[in-house]
């Protein structure tokens, strides 16, 4: 038979094809060898301005290709010079008076100076910009009234240009964490005549950031941008601090699906992924445990409580909901990544802080408070809603919490999971009881914490409002000595614990893969690896 | 011919009007929207957000300048989830990669599809027709969620031959083309199988036979012309579905063609994006089904343009 004789050839042929392929250096031998960093990182970024996007990946690459004032320290995360060489604080704390290194450069040669900073910062504050993260620079003088469109002169904002290497801050109020704050993006500078060359410099939608023209003043140059798959960076000869960047290149690839970014690294594809697979946590933590790593991340998984409404109005409802859910067993045998179980709100040891506070595990008092609210033994209590986002994670979390509520208190709790957009869209319109939530601190203070939940903020979402527990926070706000500052957070969260618009489950860690060749990456909550301390040894050498 | 051409190209305008308009408010009163995030904007922000996006306008303007931009000159707006692209961008850089895998996988669909379809058809009912049709209803019922991972745990994680993922040199496109082809090739083997067997059973067939023409010229000549209209009507609407990519196997191979962005467009709610993967889709269905029409004229004398 003629045609299955040309059948089977044709696999034969493929088969051939496809043995010839064998027998290759991989990706990572490769990279250990000229040093190039292979790291996985998500999702796409959206932009590569600082000043627009808002997300980690971009996070990862921005701090590769600009630099700000401050940088931290790659291991405890302590402000290190960056722009600036040195820096003064006035004795009230208000002042900040930033001396910028001479050699500082943009990599297409301009120097840098102190004007590039201010004029960065007035694009961040420009309403037209919308840029998300504005906020951030909010603690400088009037820079809120700017941003908002109150007033129109940007030279009332509290950042000046002394002369061209020294730039000075004015701050609203002593803020004890102004210094790692520069560390975010949101502080970083950017190149303003390169900006005006490819469209509208206050306006979105600006062509600068393509790889052909891009301007930063990083430790490394964008070289290649393919979208959804890799953006490379290369060693910027520029950069003031060269002599210390020992990788050449940083390959960041774009893989949203944990699996496969697993397999990638597995294949000897990748030194570093995002994440890992749930499923694969305890296989690696048995076979493999020098690739996985486990690193404590400042960030909290919650619930919040819709306080506006019947039964969830009743803080003692509220209390026994709380106080009848096993963290230890949701951390150990659901999440199962390291993670902490949380009992308050701040994650323990932010920037030195922990709070007193504590929600016991304890059905007993659960039981009598549920009893208290009329609802004895859980009877005459509807069903409670639990609104999550799809995904079999907040899913399962969930179901294991139904069955705690179910088993220990009686009470009934239906699921219910919506469309991303849809979830954040009930969330912020109050349309939910219960609705499981995640906060990441964008700096190492408690404040990124607990100002959330002052009266109609914009993150609070639960309708609670606690008039002394305001008090406390602004308080806070305008301290500068660092007990009292904390004496007055932990007051304020022991009321925010007491109360209870929101009921903690655990603190996250970042849990990933990472090939023993990679060093200088060490385990800090922000999960800031300043790439120039990182560098590749083969393994054995 | 001419004049069939070119009215269903007329007939397709309302279509494609049609389709814009319902998929534009469909996206519009479905909750949420591109600048909701985890962590709320300020108001003045989101107020200067939805400016610059043209969203702070009436629904029915919005609607209208959409339209005329769409129309005028083929331009979809900015994308909100990338501001420093266009949806036009977006396209133009995914839809070759998507192109490029999807005509692999149809090459490797109609070339493994048809001879196992015909090797079938010619031994109904022996070994050389259960193997090949057992095999193709395994395909069918494989999702690619199951054969990628699968076909990358053998031939890149155990053997070794290629890349987990990734779409850098030509050896990353044989297992997404595999993955993709594999299934295509399972429909079009039961397909052609099925037209094969209806054609071979018919009077023309022992009449060629009877002249003593050879089994050769029989199936070519004969037999596969008519055999093989069942695959090309699959094949058209098939095609815009290969050609774009798929979300699945784009995911598996990390791949950047146009597949993801008819997911994650949703999930982001980018409604330029959202437009511009629908009416593009759109477009490449009406065009293939047309292609199609003409070239089952052309098979089929039974059939006449009309």
């Amino acid at each position: 038979m003629k045609f299955a004789k040309l059948f089977y050839f044709g696999s034969l042929l493929v088969f051939l094809a496809t043995l010839g392929c064998g027998g290759r250096q991989s990706r990572v031998e490769h990279g250990n060898q000229n040093q190039i960093l292979h790291y996985g990182n998500g999702t796409e970024p959206q932009d590569l301005d600082p000043q627009i996007v808002t997300g980690v990946p971009e996070h990862h690459i921005i701090i590769a290709l600009l630099e700000g004032l401050v940088m931290p320290h790659p291991k405890t995360l302590e402000p290190q010079p960056g722009v600036a060489e040195t820096w003064k604080v006035s004795d009230d704390l208000k002042t900040y008076t930033f001396n910028l290194r001479k050699d500082a450069k943009w990599s297409n040669g301009d120097t840098l100076n102190a004007h590039d900073f201010v004029k960065s910062y007035q694009r961040m504050l420009t309403p037209t910009l919308a840029a998300e993260y504005s906020y951030m620079l909010h603690v400088m003088e009037n820079a809120e009234d700017f941003n908002t469109g109150k007033i129109k002169d940007f030279s009332q904002v509290g950042v000046k240009a002394l002369d061209d290497h020294t730039l000075q801050i004015q701050l609203n109020s002593p803020t004890p964490y102004f210094l790692s704050l520069l560390s975010h993006y949101s502080w970083f500078p950017v190149h303003l005549p390169t900006i005006e060359k490819h469209g509208a410099i206050y306006e979105r939608g600006n062509r600068w950031t393509r790889p052909e023209n891009y301007v930063g003043n990083g430790p490394f140059t964008l070289a290649q941008w393919k979208r959804n798959q890799v953006i490379v960076v290369k060693k910027s000869p520029t950069y003031w601090d060269a002599n210390t960047v020992r990788l050449n290149e940083i390959h960041f690839y774009a893989i949203e699906s944990d699996d496969t970014e697993e397999r990638a690294f597995r294949s000897g594809q990748m030194h570093i992924t995002q994440t890992v697979p749930l499923t694969k946590i305890e296989v690696y933590k048995k076979d493999n445990p020098h690739l996985i790593r486990i690193d404590p991340d400042l960030g909290t998984y919650y619930y919040r409580f819709n306080t506006r409404k019947a039964p969830l109005d009743d803080r003692r409802v509220r209390r026994a909901l709380a106080m009848a859910i096993d963290r230890d067993s949701i951390v150990k045998n659901v999440t199962r990544g390291g993670q902490i179980p949380a009992h308050n709100f701040t994650p323990p040891e932010t920037a030195g802080y922990t709070s007193d506070a504590n929600v016991p595990y304890d059905i007993a008092g659960a039981k009598k408070l549920l009893a208290e609210a009329g609802y004895p033994d859980g009877k005459g209590l509807p069903p409670v809603e639990i609104l999550f986002n799809t995904s079999e994670a907040h899913r399962t979390i969930a179901e294991a919490i139904q069955q705690m509520w179910n088993k220990e208190l009686n009470v009934n709790a239906r699921l219910v999971n919506q469309e991303w957009k849809v979830y954040l869209d009930s969330q912020q319109h109050g349309n939910y009881q219960i609705s499981r939530a995640g906060w990441k601190g964008d700096y190492p203070d408690p404040n990124t914490f607990l100002d959330m939940w002052l009266t109609d903020g914009a993150n609070n979402q639960t309708g609670w409002s606690n008039p002394e527990y305001d008090r406390l926070i602004q308080e806070a706000g305008r301290t500068a000595d660092r007990d009292k500052r904390f004496d007055l957070f932990r007051k304020a969260e022991a009321i925010l614990i007491d109360e209870l618009p929101m009921l903690p489950i655990y603190f996250y860690t970042r849990v990933y893969l990472i090939h023993p060749s990679v060093q200088g990456w060490y385990p800090n909550i922000l999960d800031n690896h300043p790439y120039k301390h990182v560098h590749l040894e083969s393994p054995g050498k | 011919m001419l004049r069939f051409i070119v009215r269903r190209i007329l007939e397709t305008i309302p279509v494609l009007l049609i389709v814009a308009t319902l998929t534009f408010f469909m996206v519009r009163l479905a909750p949420g929207n591109p600048f909701d995030t985890e962590r709320a904007v300020t108001p003045e922000v989101r107020k200067n957000l939805e400016a610059f996006y043209g969203r702070d306008k009436p629904l029915p303007q919005q609607y209208f300048t959409f339209m005329k931009n769409l129309v005028t000159r083929g331009d979809f707006g900015p994308s909100t989830r990338y501001p420093n692209r266009t949806v036009n961008e977006l396209i133009g850089e995914s839809f070759p990669v998507s192109l490029e895998l999807g005509l692999y996988s149809i090459a490797i669909a109609l070339f493994f599809g048809l001879i196992a379809g015909v090797i079938a058809a010619l031994r109904p009912n022996t070994l050389s027709d259960y193997v090949p049709m057992s095999l193709a209803m395994i395909g069918i019922c494989l999702p690619t969620f199951v054969i990628g991972p699968l076909l990358i745990l053998i031939f890149a994680l155990m053997l070794g031959w290629f890349n987990a993922s990734g779409w850098f040199s030509p050896i990353d496109r044989v297992l997404p083309a595999l993955t993709m082809g594999g299934i295509y090739a399972a429909y079009i083997a039961r397909l052609s199988r099925g037209g094969m067997l209806e054609v071979l059973n018919q009077d023309f067939i022992r009449t060629a036979r009877a002249k003593g023409a050879s089994e050769k010229r029989v199936i070519f000549k004969h037999a596969l012309r008519g055999g093989l209209l069942p695959v090309i009507s699959f094949l058209g609407p098939a095609m815009a579905g290969i050609v774009t990519g798929s979300f699945v196997v784009e995911t598996i191979f990390q791949i950047p063609g146009l597949g993801r962005y008819f997911v994650t467009a949703a999930f982001n709610r980018d409604d330029g994006m959202i437009m511009g993967t629908v009416i593009f889709y759109a477009t490449l269905i009406i065009t293939l089904n047309l292609i199609v029409d003409v070239v089952q004229v052309w098979l089929n004398p039974k059939l006449k343009f009309e």
